[in-house]
């Protein structure tokens, strides 16, 4: 990874911006807000070498709350936006920030290409199982029986996506979970997740207070992963098909060739001219 | 008035023959001997849908002057074999004076051809092709035709070794002989032999080539794209050759995908494009809407094909004006272009890219498959000749440690304001795709919304064009007004009615959006008679013009759909029997 040093060492705290957060008191993603500008100090990124990429959604609203560059495009469209910006600019420390609806749901296309096409991107997804901007209705990782929503009355009916074995299953070459509650382990996590030559993916259980007051009882369902993270596909597999969902660590990390462009040039545009000469 | 080709030398062709027979491959070596004869050209391509093989015809049309649409008819038929012809026989207008050779084994002649009145001479190509080791027809009778139109062998050669040279010596030795034989074989008494033009520096280039080479020059240096027909020669063009000149070509998983990576590669700095076609630009529009919002440069090539929904391919329309100008929702005010013909496929991307980058906002490029997978000997292009003279260079403005306002939407006299690209220290800004004041904070405030809205209009309409808004030729009181690729064959339909006495000026609009309103009504002057020709429907462009107030209201229009291409005589006709029907 290539990343500047910056003296003198900057503070968690210089990595905040001036934009006051829209979230509700209580939301995770003050403490993935949090972690991120802990995990940015802790490796002393320089802050205009970062940017921090995302779509549509209450979580997607962290770039403008970092100091640094950022770019809040649309809806299920922050991996491409990420990718296109580290294809052209890989000096560049990118951080893709999202929720699952962005990220899963109208978003999953780009998720399942960006793990296998593992550019040195790291994409954290604040897991709430709902879609709060758009008031509570039913996410991809919502389970079925959720009947809160007068979307979908009866619940969806559909089982939940899986994030990190769908992660696994299309080739990502770091999956992770953190947890809101827990942010020195979302913290770690992050800073594994920024050194991680590769595609980074980090779930990050991010409870939201105002759709989903029972995910207050995460904090006592969450418990750490019990085996060191392997670079083994088959093992991670048979792992992450046996978890709650509730495990958090790193759970499969592995060296995998990064797709990056680094052409120099050798020709001008004159110079292809000489092609279309009769 | 004669609706005949005014053109002196050079004949209209259209070698067609079943999966395998080598008619493309036949045109493509014709092509390039035109060229190296000191001729212009114009190869069109017409294929049926299969995958690989099936019929096709290649369509050729060579003269001394500049040739920018096919002519009314052909003057001859190469019929390699007669299998499926039916499928396009309505592309291969002929009549009396045309002639079609044919094979002596190739079988009747398909009744559709007999009709028209053609003469028919039937040739011993297979029986040529047989007597050489791995002989085919095809270069035989390519042989002999370039012997009848007075082409000079070596001018076939070396078409051939030009074509065919990438695939080794198995290939083009045979080939070199099977084109001898036909040479030497040939009676050349049945067509008058061709005046030679001087040798002209040309370029053997299609409209899709065009394009990447534009774009390039323009200084695109990052593509992402998804792959459609019939804009994919684009990107295929732009593969390797971005990498030459120390960028990339980044094959996405759709269309939302490739929008929204350059947005991503703009957004770094690098100025960047896609190419598609109308089902790729449905998808991006959302994006394109994310690109002027937050003022990030990117260039949009739409290779039109015929619409709606998966329409027709392989083959021309104009029929996406009208999702190039208002797909975007909201007011989103852009840049529409429309390249002229192929070898102003190269200025109207390259100054595509320029505006974009010089006013930060999105440009979508029409260009069409007639355009795109056409070739032609066309002369060289050289400097834009119409981006010049303005009092900036076409460039982005770009945020530096000098600025003492680093807010990155803050208003300015001609609505653009300096742009901190990542690295810049002090410069950091989140783009955004919600409205936002100023500094880039998302605002939902009236104050902010008009003030944003204002400062991305403005840029666009406060901007002095100069003279590429489009290209007009001849003076009269007869007007032809058109835009992109139909300017071919209106530019020709007014040639001819100017040749015969009928003063007619033609202007082609080049600059669609934002439209160059007063300059038009100045161009148009006191023309009595307007005709607005274009290919599509429903009068896209004719419509978009009155919405604008920039026809008078005795304009008329002259609008069909694709998939055949517009020809100069039946445009004449339009304006003609329009004419004479006003008088009585």
């Amino acid at each position: 990874m290539d990343t500047a040093i910056v003296t003198p060492t900057l503070r968690a705290k210089d990595y905040k911006s001036e934009v006051a957060p829209v979230w509700c008191p209580g939301c995770g993603d003050f403490a993935v807000l949090s972690a991120v500008t802990k995990a940015l100090a802790h490796l002393k990124l320089a802050k205009e070498r970062v940017a921090m990429i995302s779509g549509i959604g209450c979580s997607s609203r962290l770039p403008a709350y970092v100091d640094a560059y950022g770019f809040h495009g649309i809806h299920g469209r922050a991996l491409p936006l990420a990718s296109g910006l580290k294809a052209a600019r890989p000096d560049l420390t990118v951080i893709v920030a999202g929720g699952d609806g962005d990220g899963f749901s109208i978003g999953g296309n780009h998720f399942l290409h960006a793990c296998r096409r593992n550019m040195d991107l790291t994409y954290i997804v604040m897991d709430n199982e709902v879609y709060g901007m758009t008031k509570g209705q039913a996410s991809p990782t919502t389970q079925p029986d959720w009947a809160k929503s007068k979307l979908t009355p009866h619940g969806t009916g559909m089982r939940p996506f899986l994030p990190t074995a769908i992660a696994l299953a299309a080739g990502a070459s770091f999956i992770a979970r953190g947890f809101a509650g827990d942010p020195n382990g979302l913290t770690k996590l992050l800073v594994e997740a920024i050194e991680h030559p590769g595609f980074a993916f980090l779930q990050v259980l991010s409870p939201c207070q105002t759709f989903r007051p029972e995910q207050k009882e995460w904090k006592h369902l969450v418990h750490p992963v019990d085996t060191a993270p392997t670079d083994d596909p088959v093992e991670a597999a048979r792992f992450i098909q046996a978890d709650d969902g509730m495990a958090l660590g790193l759970f499969y990390v592995r060296r995998l060739p990064i797709w990056q462009p680094q052409n120099q040039p050798t020709a001008t545009p004159a110079d292809l001219e000489r092609e279309f000469a009769l | 008035m004669t609706e005949r080709s005014t053109l002196a030398g050079g004949a209209a062709l259209a070698i067609t023959g079943s999966g395998g027979s080598g008619a493309v491959t036949a045109g493509l070596i014709l092509l390039a001997a035109v060229g190296r004869a000191g001729y212009y050209g114009l190869l069109g391509r017409s294929a049926g849908p299969q995958i690989r093989g099936g019929e096709s015809a290649a369509m050729l049309r060579f003269g001394p002057r500049p040739i920018e649409c096919m002519d009314d008819r052909f003057d001859l038929l190469i019929g390699l074999d007669w299998e499926n012809v039916a499928r396009f026989a309505d592309e291969l207008p002929l009549d009396r004076s045309s002639l079609i050779l044919t094979d002596a084994q190739a079988g009747p002649i398909p009744e559709i051809l007999v009709r028209s009145g053609a003469q028919v001479r039937s040739l011993p190509w297979k029986a040529l092709a047989d007597a050489q080791p791995e002989g085919r027809m095809n270069m035989v009778a390519l042989g002999m035709v370039g012997a009848m139109l007075g082409l000079p062998l070596d001018a076939l050669e070396a078409g051939a070794r030009a074509t065919l040279g990438g695939k080794g010596g198995r290939v083009l030795t045979p080939a070199l002989d099977c084109i001898r034989s036909g040479y030497s074989a040939a009676d050349t008494a049945h067509v008058p032999p061709s005046a030679l033009a001087p040798p002209v520096a040309g370029w053997n280039i299609s409209g899709n080539e065009a394009a990447g080479l534009g774009a390039v020059r323009g200084g695109v240096r990052f593509v992402a794209a998804y792959p459609i027909t019939p804009a994919s020669e684009v990107l295929e063009w732009l593969a390797p050759r971005l990498e030459l000149l120390g960028g990339s070509l980044l094959q996405a998983e759709d269309e939302l995908a490739s929008i929204n990576m350059i947005i991503g590669s703009s957004f770094g700095g690098v100025p960047s494009l896609t190419a598609t076609s109308g089902p790729g630009l449905s998808l991006m529009v959302e994006g394109l809407g994310l690109a002027v919002a937050s003022e990030t440069p990117v260039v949009v090539v739409n290779v039109q094909r015929g619409g709606p929904s998966t329409g027709i391919p392989t083959k021309s329309e104009q029929s996406d004006l009208n999702i190039a100008l208002y797909g975007l929702h909201g007011d989103a005010p852009h840049l529409v272009l429309a390249a002229l013909g192929i070898r102003d496929c190269v200025y109207t991307v390259e100054w595509a890219v320029g505006l974009a980058e010089h006013l930060q906002t999105v440009a979508i490029v029409l260009s069409d498959q007639m355009l795109g997978q056409s070739r032609a000997i066309v002369d060289p292009p050289g400097d834009l000749p119409f981006g010049a003279g303005q009092r900036t260079p076409l460039q982005r403005l770009i945020g530096n440690d000098a600025d003492t306002d680093h807010r990155r939407y803050r208003p300015s006299p001609d609505g653009v304001s300096p742009m901190a690209l990542p690295g810049l220290p002090g410069g950091m800004y989140t783009a955004e795709g919600l409205e936002h004041g100023p500094g880039g904070a998302p605002s939902s405030r009236a104050i902010d919304h008009a003030e944003q809205l204002d400062k991305r209009l403005h840029k666009l309409t406060g901007f002095d064009y100069g003279l590429g808004w489009a290209e007009i030729r001849g003076e009269g009181d007869h007007l032809l007004l058109t835009w992109g690729s139909s300017a071919g064959p209106v530019f020709e339909a007014a040639q001819r009615l100017r040749d015969s006495g009928t003063p007619t000026r033609a202007i082609a609009l080049r600059l669609l959006a934002p439209l160059q309103r007063d300059a038009l009504l100045e161009a148009i002057g006191s023309a009595g008679s307007i005709l607005v020709v274009e290919q599509n429907q429903t009068a896209q462009c004719f419509a978009y013009l009155h919405s604008q107030r920039a026809l008078p209201l005795h304009a008329r229009s002259y609008a069909r759909p694709g998939p055949l291409p517009l020809r100069p005589a039946e445009i004449m006709r339009a304006l003609t029997d329009r004419d004479e029907r006003e008088e009585t």
